[in-house]
């Protein structure tokens, strides 16, 4: 942390490659999940605390901000994890270069797209 | 080599390593529970979901899935709070604001540790 050597790396004048935005956006998920964790152990302890705790869990989730709530906290996950499988892919040295990111990232947003549809309809 | 104090497995190779087992452990309790519940839909009822929770084999993966959970958000968490909150790019409260982030991180994923515990064996 007290390195004083130069940084020419100044983010905000670049123009980011699809890669960098698919990888800030993991990050930002991930950041986003640990608050939707305190959503998803709430559910499981209350639907688990005894059958009005379960009503209750079943309820909220039948409303409209606990569907809404849910729904966003199931696409940050298919996202982050649809990213964190790449990051698998990418481990075992699969589309490592330049043009193999870039498909890569593209799989994710393709796949979280459909995530998006299919949670939604899920949960409503 | 990474040597920061407040990195969870005291390496970048240990944390990496972590990183990916939780992870693959996350992915596989996303899909059993996710599936489940797909499978079960809007007629699940309480005594089905307590008795699936309440099998040995549940209480096991839910539990390496909160440790996973902790474990997995402490890394992240440091690495984004390790790039951003610094001195290059926060001024002289760089070091103040990623140690309080780091600080509150670890209370908030300690509190989920002791609450998924209490839920799964209490």
């Amino acid at each position: 942390m007290n390195d004083k050597r130069p940084v020419n790396l100044d983010i905000g004048t670049i123009a980011l490659p699809i890669t960098a935005y698919t990888s800030i956006l993991h990050r930002a998920s991930g950041v986003f999940l640990v608050a939707g964790m305190a959503v998803l152990i709430w559910l499981l302890g209350t639907s688990l605390s005894g059958p009005e705790g379960f009503a209750q869990a079943k309820q909220c989730l039948s409303s409209f901000w606990g569907k809404l709530v849910v729904w966003a906290v199931l696409v940050g996950l298919s996202y982050h994890a649809a990213a964190g499988v790449k990051h698998l892919i990418m481990d075992a040295g699969i589309g490592e270069s330049m043009k193999g990111g870039e498909t890569g990232s593209k799989l994710v947003l393709a796949v979280t797209a459909a995530m998006v549809i299919l949670t939604g309809l899920w949960v409503w | 080599m990474v040597k920061a104090v407040t990195s969870f497995g005291r390496s970048g190779v240990a944390d990496w390593l972590i990183q990916r087992v939780s992870g693959v452990v996350l992915l596989a309790y996303l899909i059993v529970v996710g599936g489940y519940l797909v499978m079960n839909g809007s007629g699940l009822d309480y005594a089905t979901w307590k008795g699936f929770f309440d099998s040995t084999f549940m209480k096991v993966f839910s539990t390496a899935a909160v440790l996973s959970v902790v474990s997995h958000a402490w890394i992240g968490l440091w690495a984004v709070s390790t790039d951003y909150l610094t001195e290059r790019l926060m001024g002289g409260r760089g070091l103040v604001l990623r140690l309080a982030f780091q600080a509150a991180s670890a209370v908030v994923l300690f509190t989920y540790l002791v609450w998924g515990m209490k839920i799964l064996w209490g």
